[in-house]
């Protein structure tokens, strides 16, 4: 489905972090987004989720979900969010429940996204005896379970280590070339955003309002080929120029106010 | 530096406890078997102060006497209902403070204002009500464990990661669903760390309570030896008391080990 924001605003009392941010998340397509620390990115994530009021402007959905779609907004969070006292896989059947399914698809669902994620010997482990990784893949699966229309995920590999991060984007790039699911990626780290995202939009510093969006001209799946190297170093430079006198910026000005 | 060889020596040895199974074991032996002595030796006048042997032969006289077993039993029911009583209040008005905002704007100015006593203090005044009888020793108990239970069960579930619940709205999880599958198993340690506090105030109440106005329980007991300068069954009480503290310690821990084994 696509996901359109219109005039998007927000403020925190005083402190005003979005401005006028109009978006369009195209079907089928990940969009990421990227800027400075402190601009606002994951406020804009939550408010298209509804997870957070915007103080200006609105938030439509278009389209036909998927079949089987039980919560069509899903997020994957950076802190991974598993309940501590259920196994891998009832923290899957969490997002099922309440809906109206049958405990026989609950059960096919489960077993489906845990064979995906490359959990099915974990289905009983507790997240306690997972590494971050593995953690993190029971968030993306727990996502994926209900089907979502369009994906959220908010700086999902940033609490894993540089090694377990490749991994997972080969498994997300994997995941996304069978399931194209429409996907908001948050992110600060523009080499995971050229690698995952169709189309990268850039954030100005607080309030964050959209400067550019970049479009990745090469298909996902061969990104990782020495051949795309120089381009996507290019867009690399590109992406840097935009955020970099910013993220300066944003840096001192946090210094100052602590 | 010179061009010389230096071995690295190892420094990081030293403060990680490491287990010392029986030297607890052995302390605590080391501890009776020097009262005995000193019993024995005459050290240690046996009006005041009896030998371990004679605190053993007071309770088993009480236990073949049965006197032993009345003043158990009597505890251990006016704890066990004023423990039930108190837990299960306290419990639905904590949870309903961590839960509803109302029920925290009219229920913790009060709470707070009322904790801080101590229950004994009220004794007076609930016998003057109900008697002296076994309600208001209960009651006394009730109050007593009400309090600290309410004030950790409200703690508990405030203390409820908010991520997690986030995370369940987000995945369109009803608000009643969230209570049960979130919040309260998120607030269940530190609801049973304040069962724990609960129990042994309990224990106190319960002595303090008997040792001001009742025939029968361990505190009776402890008090009634003690104007009769029977020293054997005074401590024979006391060790009583100790073992009842340490079956609910174990109770407790039973259920935590039962209910958070996902830790």
């Amino acid at each position: 489905m696509q996901l359109i924001a219109r005039a998007v605003g927000h403020r925190y009392g005083a402190l005003e972090v979005l401005a006028g941010i109009d978006i369009e998340v195209r079907e089928g397509e990940t969009l990421a987004l990227i800027g400075p620390s402190g601009c606002g990115k994951s406020t804009l994530l939550g408010i298209l989720g509804g997870m957070i009021e915007a103080s200006a402007g609105s938030v439509e959905l278009r389209g036909v979900p998927p079949a089987g779609c039980l919560n069509p907004l899903t997020y994957v969070f950076q802190d991974f969010a598993l309940l501590p006292w259920r196994s891998v896989a009832d923290n899957v059947a969490l997002g099922l429940e309440h809906h109206a399914i049958g405990r026989r698809e609950r059960k096919e669902r489960i077993e489906a996204v845990l064979a995906l994620t490359g959990l099915g010997d974990f289905a009983d482990a507790y997240p306690r005896q997972l590494s971050g990784g593995m953690r993190q893949r029971v968030g993306i699966a727990r996502a994926i379970a209900v089907r979502p229309a369009v994906l959220l995920m908010d700086e999902p590999l940033s609490a894993l280590d540089a090694q377990t991060r490749e991994l997972l984007q080969e498994e997300l790039t994997a995941i996304w070339a069978r399931e194209r699911t429409t996907t908001v990626y948050v992110t600060h780290n523009l080499t995971e955003a050229l690698h995952l995202a169709d189309r990268v939009a850039v954030l100005s510093r607080r309030p964050g309002r959209l400067k550019q969006i970049l479009e990745v001209p090469i298909p996902r799946e061969e990104r990782a080929s020495p051949a795309h190297a120089p381009m996507l170093a290019q867009l690399h430079a590109a992406l840097w120029d935009q955020i970099r006198v910013e993220a300066a910026a944003a840096d001192r000005e946090v210094a100052d106010a602590g | 530096m010179p061009a010389e060889k230096q071995p690295v020596p190892f420094r990081g040895a030293g403060f990680d406890p490491t287990p010392r199974r029986f030297a607890s074991w052995i302390a605590f032996a080391g501890i009776l078997l020097a009262w005995q002595a000193a019993s024995s030796t005459g050290l240690l006048p046996e009006l005041f102060m009896p030998s371990p042997d004679a605190v053993l032969s007071a309770l088993a006289r009480m236990s073949a006497s049965g006197e032993l077993w009345l003043h158990l039993g009597t505890s251990i029911r006016r704890i066990v209902l004023g423990f039930l009583l108190g837990a299960f209040a306290g419990l639905l008005l904590g949870l309903a403070m961590g839960i509803f905002s109302m029920a925290r704007a009219v229920g913790l100015p009060i709470v707070s204002a009322l904790f801080p006593i101590p229950k004994i203090a009220l004794l007076p005044l609930l016998i003057l009500w109900f008697g002296i009888g076994e309600t208001s020793k209960v009651a006394t108990i009730a109050l007593g464990v009400f309090f600290p239970t309410a004030v950790a069960a409200k703690t508990a579930v405030d203390g409820v990661a908010r991520n997690l619940i986030r995370m369940a709205q987000s995945f369109g999880t009803p608000a009643s669903a969230i209570v049960w599958k979130i919040v309260l198993p998120g607030a269940l340690p530190g609801i049973l760390g304040g069962l724990r506090i609960a129990a042994s105030i309990a224990l106190i109440l319960v002595t303090a309570a008997e040792m001001i106005g009742a025939e029968y329980g361990v505190g009776a007991l402890v008090l009634g030896a003690g104007n009769l300068m029977q020293t054997d069954k005074l401590v024979a009480g006391v060790v009583l008391l100790s073992l009842m503290g340490l079956a609910v310690s174990f109770g407790i821990g039973l259920l935590e080990r039962r209910l958070l084994r996902w830790r």
